[in-house]
């Protein structure tokens, strides 16, 4: 089974894993995602309907309304945060977003994470050490993803 | 990242518990900036209501719990200080008037007018609209500010030439306790120049040509700079705060230069500055049509709601309401909301423009709007705006089918029940 390796600066501190969710579409919090079970609602985001609840997020970063840190910060509360995100363009939406999620978070990665990661693949988040280790779907048992997938 | 002794004591608790909160808020978020310090701040702009459902039960608990959570993403619950800054209350989430028509009961008003008195003791002034800078807050050119709502900081970045990030509702709350933002972003000179260019082959004058422009850029500079070129007329208030609303809500733009009419640029290079030109967008005939059929989410004609103003209208934008409606009744099958800040609603009462809107059939609204209240009259499926901004987030967050247009398109909705709006 082989992994890749990315390495990054972490943005808030902390270790976690899951499924990766990706989308190379900016995605906005206030009016575009429901807070109460993690999902995007905005009309033409390609992962309208699906949610991020426990998945590692990778998306290019945040956009639209200032409400964004607050309605992440509601799915925190609500128990449907994001279990990491994985981001590649600083803002302060996003900045502030992850800090009050308070989920692990890197950005300033060494390679491409679009290129390196796809929906489905398992990830590791080590944001305090900066490295994020991706297992391919391909490569994962497939009794786990039935059960990461239920 | 360096903190100066006095952001150091207030972080160590020297100036009290909800200062030392608000201080490790600063600096956790600062450092995810990779900030390497922090500015001084004399101007907020934030939201410290909690109307959302998602967290009454954090409102039940009283207003020391929402802002210790909510403003300040603290687990320990602070008292919380009188501002130490000047700061006010943006949109909020229910109409202090008309609550019974948003469908709000008893028990969220008085929450809400409780709050305000809470919040108001404490020195948040409540303007209690998403355009401060209408109703007495404008900051001047190179003031640094601390605000939320995308629409209002790309007014002030752009227009006002003063200077902030995107706030949230947590960083303004810290910021009005310290009058302390991180450095980074659009505080810094060299982050404000332009990066793309847009050149404007079509005219664009009325305010709902601004719209479709604003929301054409913003999807495709998402969120950098963009520099206008070849504008064909002078815009005024009304029309540039439509446009930035548009930009803002399709992408993220936070600045963006109009030579010789914003304040930062008298020319395109002076706008470029030492940036060269990443690339070039030319906005014509064919990318208007196109912006527009994109803001259209209906496909049935039969209307039942009209809402007008957002970002909340001006005083000419009311005066412009009222004329089309002077002496004339919308149908009986549709509702028509028309949203203006509470200030400048005490002169348009004065001005009779409420009376005649009333007397028409609508209803003048204040403090809030449906996208933020997530309160439409009752029913409603299909909606008519004149709002890009409007009409790109309410059809998802309402589920309501959404048809955007002028604000003659959309009076004309209201009096016949029916759409007919279009472009050429």
């Amino acid at each position: 089974m082989s992994a890749v390796t990315i390495r990054g600066r972490k943005v808030v501190g902390g270790k976690a894993a899951g499924e990766a969710l990706v989308t190379r579409e900016t995605i906005s919090g206030w009016g575009g995602i429901n807070e109460r079970d993690g999902s995007i609602i905005e009309r033409r985001h390609e992962l309208v309907g699906q949610s991020f609840a426990g998945k590692v997020l990778v998306f290019p970063g945040a956009k639209g309304s200032s409400g964004w840190s607050a309605y992440f910060h509601m799915t925190r509360l609500n128990g449907v945060a994001p279990a990491a995100m994985i981001f590649t363009r600083m803002t302060t939406k996003i900045a502030l977003g992850a800090v009050v999620t308070r989920v692990p978070a890197v950005t300033d990665l060494d390679s491409d994470p679009f290129e390196a990661i796809e929906t489905g693949d398992w990830v590791e988040v080590d944001a305090d050490a900066g490295v994020v280790t991706v297992t391919k779907r391909a490569d994962r048992p497939k009794e786990e993803i039935a059960e990461t997938s239920a | 990242m360096h903190l100066t002794d006095y952001e150091k004591a207030m972080l160590d608790g020297d100036h009290g518990r909800a200062k030392a909160r608000a201080m490790d808020l600063l600096v956790r978020y600062g450092e995810a900036l990779g900030a390497e310090r922090l500015v001084e701040v004399n101007n907020v702009a934030g939201a410290f209501n909690a109307s959302s459902p998602s967290v009454k039960h954090i409102a039940d608990k009283g207003m020391d719990h929402v802002y210790s959570e909510l403003n300040l993403d603290s687990d320990e619950v602070v008292e919380v200080p009188h501002m130490a800054v000047n700061t006010c209350q943006l949109i909020t989430g229910i109409d202090n008037d008309n609550w019974k028509l948003q469908g709000a009961s008893e028990e969220m008003i008085g929450a809400q007018r409780a709050g305000e008195r809470f919040l108001g003791r404490r020195g948040v002034n409540m303007f209690a609209t998403c355009t401060p800078y209408q109703v007495g807050n404008v900051p001047v050119k190179g003031e640094h500010c601390a605000w939320m709502e995308s629409s209002a900081v790309i007014y002030c970045n752009a227009v006002l030439g003063a200077r902030t990030n995107v706030e949230g509702k947590e960083s303004t709350g810290a910021a009005a306790l310290t009058g302390r933002i991180p450095y980074w972003g659009y505080h810094l000179t060299e982050n404000r120049y332009g990066m793309h260019l847009v050149q404007l082959d079509v005219e664009v004058d009325d305010m709902m040509d601004w719209g479709l422009l604003g929301y054409y850029i913003g999807e495709i500079v998402e969120e950098d700079i963009p520099v206008l070129d070849r504008v064909s007329h002078q815009p005024n208030l009304i029309k540039l705060k439509h446009f930035g609303a548009a930009a803002a809500s399709s992408g993220g733009v936070e600045m963006y230069h109009i030579p010789g009419v914003t304040p930062e640029a008298d020319s395109v290079d002076e706008a470029f500055g030492p940036r060269k030109v990443q690339q070039r967008f030319r906005y014509g005939p064919a990318e208007r049509r196109e912006t527009y059929a994109k803001l259209q989410s209906a496909t049935e004609d039969k209307i039942d709601f009209v809402m007008l103003g957002c970002p909340h209208n001006s005083l000419e934008q009311m005066a412009i309401i009222a004329e089309m409606l002077d002496g004339k009744k919308i149908s009986s099958d549709v509702a028509l909301w028309v949203h203006t800040p509470r200030a400048l609603k005490q002169v348009a009462d004065r001005n009779g423009y409420c009376e005649i809107i009333e007397a028409a059939g609508g209803v003048v609204m204040s403090d809030t709007c449906p996208a933020i209240s997530r309160r439409l009259p009752p029913g409603v499926r299909v909606i008519a705006t004149d709002s890009a901004k409007q009409a790109h987030y309410l059809p998802a967050i309402a589920k309501v089918q959404g048809w955007f247009g002028s604000v003659r398109d959309c009076v004309d909705a209201a009096l016949t029940g029916t759409w007919r709006g279009g472009v050429s």
